[in-house]
């Protein structure tokens, strides 16, 4: 078992990156993600790790550069939130359309406007549909163990798809928690070399990003959107080697007192745990409740919320973006679309809540609860979602 | 029979769509774009090479003769070389089939 010391979750994804011995860091700072960044340069300066790192001069240069990286061959990282994602958004499809194992953290902030540097879902739910494996950490350790996932998953030879590590800014970047590190050989047994199937090469010319006619673009997609499908097999088994290895085994959906609960609320990100307390004393009230974790957002577990919620009277779904003029969160409309079919499909309400680093505490969960049960007699359409504690609403 | 790129289905193409045939652009027949196509009169051509300069695509080249022609393959018929010929020697015609 590696060391566990107590360290800021920034530095210790940092370290994370650094074990996986990444070769190219392009990265532009940006607020909660700079210390990420910064610890990085720290450590290619430092020779601790052998890596270029080159500071771009936008986020749109620093996804260009990885997707050069990883074309050569290079395990590529970056890094950014919000606007700086905005700046990168055309690279962001392209990675994906070619297939570059890219991995990077987001550290989830809202999208301006009004400027905000605070955390909510706002930015990944922009790029939700560009073609990347997305998924949720929930606390300091998954952000650890997800960058060395991140490259073992992205890298698979029936994948060979670009990865995102969403962590709450703020709530999971700028605070202190207990880590548990790998050992070097842990990671040796985990993450085998970066091996591509096309590289630019002198000797073996390939072009890669041409242009698609008409006539082969829909295939072009299919043929990216399918491994995306096919990987959660992949993901599967990562995780599960991963668990075999440090002992900590993960899932596409996280429950927890799930199994009898009449009421279930699904969230994403670090909200899970806050919520898993909520659980515990609703319980003790009496309450039957329990909590679906999303870590895997894309591809979409549809499977798995199927079995977790097909039993449940009420779901509450916590969103933390908004689809302006649609049905509510992007959570929400995901789950209600994976249970359309479904023959008891359970009462959804839905709250948009926490938006940009706005507390929700325990007693506002509570209040979400109670709030949710009086909705349910009312019997909502999907597009009576609730903006949680808005003044005036 | 190969199958040309026309008739690939998804599983055929190679990963990230990368072209690993270098140099294929020479196959794309840019020629059907053209809604009008030049003929040369090589009774007013002084045999210039003018619209040999001027064609943007490289498409039109000497004959044995020493007059210049199009490969309509790749010409788009942008009438450039028209526009350029100084003895009025080529004419833009209606593609009418």
């Amino acid at each position: 078992m590696g060391k566990r010391i107590g360290l800021e979750v920034s530095l210790s994804a940092a370290e994370a990156v650094k074990m996986a011995n990444v070769d190219c860091i392009a990265a532009y700072p940006i607020t909660p993600q700079t210390h990420i960044v910064e610890h990085l340069s720290e450590l290619v300066n430092d020779g601790e790790l052998d890596a270029e790192f080159i500071p771009v001069e936008s986020e749109h240069s620093a996804m260009s550069v990885s997707a050069g990286a990883s074309a050569v061959g290079a395990r590529a990282f970056t890094c950014t939130s919000s606007q700086g994602l905005s700046l990168m958004n055309e690279i962001v499809h392209i990675v994906a359309s070619m297939r570059l194992p890219v991995v990077m953290i987001l550290a989830n902030r809202s999208m301006s406007g009004p400027i905000s540097i605070w955390n909510d879902h706002t930015d990944v739910m922009s790029i939700r549909d560009c073609g990347w494996i997305q998924v949720f950490a929930n606390n300091g350790q998954e952000v650890f163990d997800h960058v060395l996932f991140g490259y073992k998953v992205a890298e698979s030879q029936g994948v060979m798809l670009p990865l995102i590590i969403n962590i709450d800014g703020f709530i999971l970047t700028h605070v202190i928690e207990p880590i548990e590190f790998w050992e070097k050989e842990q990671v040796e047994q985990y993450l085998p070399d970066f091996e591509p199937i096309h590289t630019l090469h002198p000797d073996r010319p390939v072009t890669m990003g041409g242009v698609g006619m008409p006539y082969v673009f829909s295939e072009a997609k299919v043929a990216q959107d399918e491994p995306l499908k096919q990987s959660k097999s992949v993901i599967i088994s990562a995780w599960k080697e991963l668990g075999d290895i440090v002992g900590r085994y993960y899932s596409p959906i996280e429950t927890y007192r799930s199994g009898d609960a009449e009421t279930l609320f699904i969230t994403q990100g670090s909200y899970g745990e806050t919520v898993s307390l909520v659980v515990d004393e609703l319980r003790d009230e009496g309450k039957s409740v329990g909590l679906v974790m999303d870590r895997l957002w894309r591809p979409f577990p549809f499977d798995e919320f199927r079995e977790a919620t097909g039993q449940t009277r009420n779901l509450i779904i916590i969103d933390r973006a908004i689809s302006y003029g649609g049905q509510g969160g992007p959570l929400a409309i995901d789950i209600r679309s994976a249970l359309y079919k479904e023959k008891n499909q359970p009462n959804i309400t839905n709250f948009i809540c926490g938006l940009a680093g706005r507390d929700v505490t325990i007693d506002d969960f509570k209040n979400i609860y109670h709030k949710a049960m009086q909705k349910v007699k009312k019997h909502p359409r999907e597009e009576d979602f609730e903006y949680y504690g808005v003044r005036g609403k | 029979m190969t199958k040309t790129r026309q008739d690939l289905a998804w599983q055929e193409l190679e990963i990230g769509a990368t072209l690993i045939t270098p140099g294929n652009s020479c196959e794309y027949k840019s020629g059907d774009w053209r809604s009008i196509r030049p003929v040369v009169d090589n009774k007013k051509c002084v045999r210039c090479g003018t619209c040999y300069i001027f064609c943007p695509d490289a498409a039109i080249h000497e004959t044995e003769e020493g007059f210049f022609e199009a490969d309509l393959y790749y010409c788009k018929g942008c009438g450039i070389c028209a526009n350029e010929c100084p003895t009025q020697a080529i004419e833009m015609v209606e593609e009418e089939e």
